[in-house]
């Protein structure tokens, strides 16, 4: 397993590609989703929410258990994966691309954000 | 004393195939292996391998082993045949739920218990104070046997190419010794799937020489490894119990809809008798809540204790729940009023975390096989 160089991370285990006119994509790592098992239901925020970093935004369910998705970053959202919604396996399969879960129009960036190096070394993977 | 996990025999070979590991009633235990939909499937369609050696096997001898078991459990042990299993229950003097149990009739004289890793203690100390003033003796003999269970419509086949046993022969509950790949083991033909399988005792020490055979031999049947987290969902769409659970001391059988294991009609006392009596009957005159099975309209997964509700009332609480690889949605078993416990009963929804999910009522099990 390896975290893509050109993503940042939070310590709760999403992902935040780089801005594109202002909007960045949001996922979980592959570490994250290996920890949780097969996930068989995803809650995504809906376009026009207001996400807050660091805050939870929607929730991620496996076999054996519910997980809080939380937003890495402060803004609003403009596109929910609805793919992922109809079939929650590309998260496992897909982490870092189509099981993406969000995209943000990013107004604040929380300054604790990890490298790929610097995640790797935090999740051990 | 130590809190750290035990091992089983095949800890190095749950390593080596990179399985996720979890602690289970005190064992470090395989949670999955790679998917646990991929396991689940497997054992439905195909065959899974699974180490169960957590459970707790209590060896049972002596000329009154018979009468002994009679009295320590609520099953008619006495007239289960050599070779022959039976699933049971040990009961507290109140009628409540120690543990549910197969027991195993090796001989004449011999039985072998089998209790849940989480109240193997438990059972064996129940057991060794009820045998007082019997001629049998309590062994303990939790460190005596490595379990492998292989299951799934290919299992016969696949244990076929390793043991000269009459498989054919061995019908569902029943056990008999013999070798399978070269290692004595004890061959029943039992499990907690809702599927057809097997269920291998032997030494530790032969454990994971007959992981490998059974491997190998079910390699081109789609035979794969599986963990405790697709048990845990086979046993729940088989509608099967599970200690903790469904099952708790606070319950006696005929609570948990099992009242059938209760033998009244067996010689002699046995523990609970009493209790058990004003049980049934309670249970067949004013049940207090039923045992049924759920499953979601919607794909939010039920958990053990989220309420069960309906028209803002709650109404019962789930014991298990799951997304149902087979289904494909959501299940659980749950205990409800028994004015709601109806198959179709409408307007019953499970209390997730604040929002009341719709869920449909049905009759257990879930998922029943076809023979």
């Amino acid at each position: 397993m390896s975290n893509p160089q050109q993503l940042r991370y939070s310590k709760e285990h999403e992902w935040l590609s780089a801005a594109e006119d202002g909007v960045s994509t949001v996922g979980i790592t592959e570490h994250a989703a290996n920890a949780l098992g097969d996930v068989v239901y995803v809650q995504l925020p809906a376009v026009g929410d207001t996400v807050t970093a660091g805050e939870t935004c929607g929730e991620l369910e496996s076999t054996k258990s519910v997980s809080d998705l939380y937003s890495p970053v402060t803004g609003e959202v403009v596109e929910a994966n609805q793919d992922v919604v109809d079939d929650p396996s590309l998260v496992n399969t897909a982490p870092f691309e189509g099981g993406w879960l969000f995209k943000v129009r990013v107004t604040e960036e929380p300054k604790d954000l990890l490298s790929a190096d610097e995640y790797t070394e935090f999740s051990g993977s | 004393m130590s809190t750290a996990p035990r091992l089983t025999a095949l800890d190095a070979v749950h390593r080596a195939l990179g399985a996720t590991m979890t602690d289970f009633a005190g064992w470090d235990m395989p949670l999955r292996y790679g998917s646990e939909r991929d396991e689940h499937n497997a054992v439905r369609t195909k065959a899974g391998l699974f180490d169960l050696s957590h459970m707790g096997e209590i060896t049972v001898t002596g000329p009154q082993a018979a009468d002994f078991l009679n009295y320590a459990l609520v099953g008619n042990i006495g007239s289960v045949g050599t070779g022959r299993a039976r699933y049971t229950m040990i009961c507290q003097e109140d009628g409540g739920i120690l543990d549910d149990l197969i027991v195993y009739r090796l001989g004449e004289t011999e039985y072998m218990v089998v209790a849940n890793a989480s109240n193997a203690q438990i059972v064996l100390d129940a057991l060794t104070a009820r045998a007082a003033g019997f001629d049998a003796a309590v062994r303990d003999d939790r460190d005596a046997y490595a379990l492998l269970a292989v299951q799934g419509p290919e299992s016969p086949g696949i244990l076929k190419s390793l043991t000269d046993a009459d498989l054919d022969g061995l019908k569902y509950y029943a056990g008999l010794p013999g070798t399978v790949a070269g290692v004595p083991a004890l061959i029943a033909r039992t499990g907690y799937t809702g599927e057809d399988g097997f269920e291998l005792f032997v030494e530790p020490r032969y454990a994971e020489e007959l992981w490998q055979a059974l491997t190998e031999a079910g390699a081109g049947a789609g035979l794969i490894p599986c963990g405790l987290s697709c048990r845990d969902t086979l046993r729940l769409e088989a509608g099967m119990p599970l200690y903790g659970h469904e099952l708790t001391t606070a319950l006696t059988p005929f609570d948990a809809g099992l009242g059938r294991v209760v033998k009244f009609e067996k010689e002699g006392d046995f523990v609970g008798r009493e209790a058990l009596t004003a049980a049934a009957e309670r249970a067949r005159i004013a049940p207090p809540r039923k045992l049924v099975g759920l499953v979601a309209q919607g794909r939010r997964v039920p958990r053990a204790g989220m309420s069960v509700v309906a028209d803002g009332t709650v109404i019962g609480e789930v014991t298990s729940g799951a997304p149902s690889p087979t289904l494909g949605s959501p299940i659980a078993m749950a205990y409800v009023d028994a004015a709601h416990a109806a198959p179709g009963t409408e307007g019953v929804g499970v209390d997730i975390r604040g929002t009341h999910e719709p869920y449909e009522v049905v009759a257990l099990p879930f998922y029943k096989r076809q023979k």
